[in-house]
């Protein structure tokens, strides 16, 4: 039982330590959904051309960094959590850009 | 057989070796492990993008602005969420039933986009065999969408069990963080086939 | 804590039937994997003696091409996801929480799903041959043969199903490992403090999970043409079968550091044991296993030289392959470096171990020979690769798991092995073994193609097929008489000590076989090879019960140690995804039924806690 009243203190502390609010759940919503207006309003923009695509890769990553940071918390976790993540995004990531290069550029 | 405390094997943090929570460790490394899963289908989407030897392809498809509707419900499901988990570790199961209902609802209405998105595109005549696009489209956002699916039972477990006495409680946020960590997942998963799938597939000068 | 409408009472047998099937003791689980691996490495080696014998001369006529088909086929699927897979995560399962100090795995009934998922992937695979036929296309299954129109029947399907659900065993197992080897270790054990073992076994376990999902979503796009009619692998509708290869071998290279790492880890605990002496170079060794986990995922093309990927891609593979030569020589130095000037102990688990470190630098080289693109076009399909690759996993990874089987045979069995059958047994492999394997790479560089049935007279491989086929014999032979050895023993050899071989782990604290709750303390860790330093310095930890060698008495500390309790769900969910595996075949009314247990079981499992309460304790 002790262990378990620990743990709500815990809990209740992190909301004041470091951990993020409501508010600033809030906030992140509204980002987000700014980023998303705008990468339609982008894709309407046809005189960018070929420029669209890294434009809409940087904003679309941004919103992916965002919600990996503030609602999956680790911006505030542990290192562990987010090397176990990041390392098999950027595997996935090496593989999707290789097996694009192999089948577009060499063949 | 040896008998045992009330406490669940897998939450005592405290006893093990980093600090971290069993389940939460597991979590993490399911969903480095499951971007392998996504980028495996996004990367065959990506090879065969362009080699459908017939239509209908992309553009004759999509509509991009009932879509964005869609991801930006899927997007606003994500805060739903982190304020449902917020509220329960104040102790709040109030909020809590609200918020994570509201998430669950925005998850079926996703579904729901999807549902008829697909129905359409099959009335147009593109079905998982009619060319490679079709094969690809429908088989990578049907795995999204039965990760959504998944998410949603989820996500209604958790809210029907909360109103047992002693079901979810602040102590035990544990439970409802592994879940917020999953749904949080799914939501990135199609910010990326939102941009690579549907505003790429349809710009002219790509493919 | 839980009493959900369909409460049932929690499974309480201590012996018989039920007790296993309802274990989650990671002990017994080890040893069911262990077992049943076995049986599936003979029904694998089985179906090569048939292979050999209508190999063994030219134009015979025993076996019929397409059945030639079907037992290379499930010969290497076999060895591979039912043999060596799982006698790996048999040594996972019994070594790694006694290695680290634990009482159990992470996810213990998580642990018990794996096995018999596990087993259910195995029968799926077998019985295909009642059902209609084995799969056909070889263990690479490469598009288009697997195609609907070019390979008719169930054959592919079985194979299809039975791969995903052993990878969603492997994986539930690796994730198990991951956390487990993180998560519960010793105090006292850093990660420079872990046995290789431990090490390797977590280097493993990070790849399958990084790999499986790419054959997982391989194997669903090629169900999905063959099922829904999709286009994945369809020449005629633009797609390129090429593709299969890619995500293939995505998996399939890193799926070779699977099958051997886990050995690495094995030799590595053996060689300082026999030696008397520390592993020489540990953090070398260490960081040269990760290194070569990370670098598996650069290779892959290089099984696909001969395709026609260009200069550019040929060329980037050859590199990167030979580059990986380095990290694994730098490992076979550091291990003889060990036995250097060591007062060497030359037992039977010595000597598979010795026998490991010459076969696998074999193995190595001919590697390093067809790693190089042009050099590799001579002899791509030939029997030289088969040469190769059974120099590595065979001379490699089984050499090592069947050291590994004699060195914790006393830890598995409480009871010690015939030295004597040991020591002509490892002659007889080796004999067996060198004479199998090295004709083919004469054969090989004559240019006998793989996966023929027969060869035509005067092409001048009669001899040294021959002279293969008798040495499958004598290797079939010698895997006879261990085995025997091995049951004799585990019935009647005589009772082992907690620690026969004076070695260096924490396993060999803790008596033969170890009581179920495995420690009656949990060790405080100061060194790397702690057993062995608490040995030497005497050290006696202040509170805790002397680990008496063999001694078996740690009166009553059984009521204070709480173990996970037995539970029906993880067989449960297995059954249902064995019968909604045969509705993806047969019926999709099946798959909803398979479904619907599979669903129950997995909330009973959500709702049962690890330990049932005590009555009346507050919760
Ligand atoms: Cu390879």
């Amino acid at each position: 039982m002790a262990q378990r009243a620990q743990a709500a203190q815990h809990a209740a502390a992190e909301v004041h330590t470091g951990h993020p609010t409501p508010k600033t759940y809030f906030i992140v919503a509204m980002i987000l959904s700014a980023i998303t207006a705008v990468e339609v309003a982008i894709f309407y923009a046809t005189w960018l051309g070929y420029g669209i695509i890294p434009v809409l890769a940087v904003l679309s990553t941004v919103k992916f960094a965002m919600v990996a940071m503030f609602y999956m918390h680790l911006r505030y976790d542990n290192r562990l959590f987010s090397s176990l993540f990041v390392g098999g995004l950027a595997l996935a990531f090496s593989v999707v850009f290789a097996l694009i290069g192999l089948f577009r550029f060499f063949v | 057989m040896a008998q045992a405390p009330a406490v669940p094997h897998g939450d005592a943090a405290d006893e093990t070796t980093t600090g971290l929570s069993h389940r939460k460790l597991l979590m993490w490394a399911f969903l480095g492990s499951d971007c392998m899963f996504f980028g495996s289908l996004i990367a065959t989407y990506l090879v065969y993008k362009g080699k459908s030897i017939s239509g209908p392809l992309p553009e004759d498809v999509f509509s991009i602005p009932v879509t964005s509707v869609s991801t930006f419900v899927l997007l606003m499901s994500s805060m739903s969420m982190v304020m449902a988990y917020s509220a329960l570790t104040r102790g709040n199961i109030k909020g809590f039933r609200i918020w994570i209902m509201s998430t669950a609802i925005m998850g079926m209405t996703f579904l729901a986009f999807q549902t008829f998105e697909f129905r359409d595109f099959v009335q147009e005549g593109l079905t998982p065999r009619t060319n490679l696009f079709g094969t690809t489209f429908f088989t990578l956002t049907g795995f999204h969408g039965a990760h959504v699916t998944l998410g949603v039972i989820w996500l209604l477990s958790l809210f029907f069990y909360s109103f047992k006495r002693g079901g979810v409680t602040a102590e035990r946020s544990l439970d409802v963080d592994l879940a917020a960590l999953y749904w949080h997942f799914v939501d990135i998963v199609w910010i990326v086939i939102f941009t690579v799938v549907y505003l790429f597939g349809v710009f002219e000068g790509f493919n | 804590m839980t009493t959900i409408a369909f409460s049932i009472p929690r499974p309480t047998y201590p012996t018989g039937v039920w007790s296993w099937i309802t274990t989650i003791d990671h002990k017994r689980i080890g040893i069911l994997y262990g077992v049943t691996a076995f049986i599936m490495f003979v029904v694998g080696g089985i179906e090569a003696l048939i292979m050999r014998v209508q190999l063994s001369s030219s134009e015979l006529d025993i076996v019929s091409p397409e059945v030639f088909n079907q037992l290379f086929t499930m010969h290497g699927t076999t060895m591979i996801f039912l043999a060596i897979m799982p006698m790996g995560a048999a040594f996972f399962n019994f070594i790694i929480p006694l290695q680290i100090g634990a009482r159990d795995v992470a996810f213990p009934r998580l642990n018990a799903f794996s096995y018999w998922t596990f087993l259910a992937g195995a029968i799926m695979l077998n019985f295909s041959w009642f059902l209609g036929g084995a799969p056909n296309a070889g263990w690479f299954g490469y598009a288009p043969l697997t195609g609907e129109a070019q390979n008719l029947g169930h054959g592919i399907d079985f194979w299809i199903i039975s791969l995903q659900l052993l990878g969603i065993a492997s994986l539930a197992a690796a994730f198990n490992f991951i956390v487990t080897i993180l998560n519960m270790r010793a105090p006292g054990m850093t990660l420079m403090r872990m046995p290789l073992f431990t090490w390797m076994t977590l280097v493993t376990s990070f790849l399958l999970i990084l790999a499986f999902p790419v054959i997982t979503v391989a194997l669903i796009e090629l169900l999905f043409d063959r099922a829904f009619g999709t286009n994945f692998f369809v020449p005629a509708a633009g797609a390129d079968p090429i593709l299969w290869q890619h995500l293939f071998w995505v998996f399939g290279h890193p799926e070779v550091y699977i099958l051997i790492l886990p050995a690495m880890g094995i030799v590595s605990e053996i060689l300082p044991t026999f030696s008397k002496k520390p592993l020489f170079g540990y953090p070398v060794i260490v960081l040269s296993g990760i290194i070569i986990g990370f670098m598996g995922w650069m290779v892959w093309s290089h099984h696909m030289f001969t395709v026609g990927l260009g200069p550019v891609p040929n060329a980037v593979f050859t590199l990167t392959t030979m580059a990986i030569a380095i990290p694994t020589g730098v490992k076979i130095f550091n291990w003889l470096a060990t036995t250097w000037r060591g007062s060497i102990d030359l037992s039977t688990p010595m000597l598979f171990a010795l026998g490991f470190i010459a076969m696998f630098t074999i193995g190595g080289i001919s590697g390093i020979m067809h790693a190089q693109a042009a050099s590799d076009a001579q002899q791509q399909d030939t029997y030289f690769i088969v040469a190769h690759i059974h120099y590595v996993l065979f001379g490699g990874s089984i050499f090592a798991l069947i050291a590994g089987i004699y060195y914790w045979f006393p830890k598995f069995t409480g009871r010690m092995f015939n030295e004597k059958i040991g020591k002509i047994g490892f002659w007889l492999t080796f004999i067996g073994f060198n004479m199998t394997f090295f004709p083919m790479h004469f054969t090989g560089l004559d240019g006998m193609p793989r996966r023929i049935y027969t060869y035509a007279d005067g092409m001048g491989w009669d001899m040294w097929s021959a002279v293969s086929t008798v040495g499958a014999f004598i290797l079939a032979f010698s895997i006879l008489v261990f085995l025997y050895n091995v049951v004799t023993s585990w019935i009647k050899g005589e009772p082992a000590e907690a620690d026969p071989w004076d070695a260096r782990t924490l396993e060999w604290s803790i008596p033969s076989p170890p009581p179920e709750y495995n420690f009656a303390e949990i060790p405080t860790v100061h060194d790397r090879d702690d057993w062995w330093s608490q040995k030497r310095r005497k050290v006696e930890r202040p509170g805790a019960p002397v680990p008496v060698a063999g001694g078996s008495g740690y009166g009553g500390v059984e009521h204070a140690i709480h173990l996970p309790q037995p539970s029906y769900w993880p067989i449960v969910v297995s059954i249902g995804l064995l019968i909604a595996g045969y509705g993806l075949i047969y019926n999709v009314a099946v798959i909803a039924i398979g479904a619907g247990i599979g669903m129950i079981a997995v909330y009973a499992w959500s709702f049962e806690p690890v330990n049932e309460p005590e009555e009346g304790s507050a919760h």
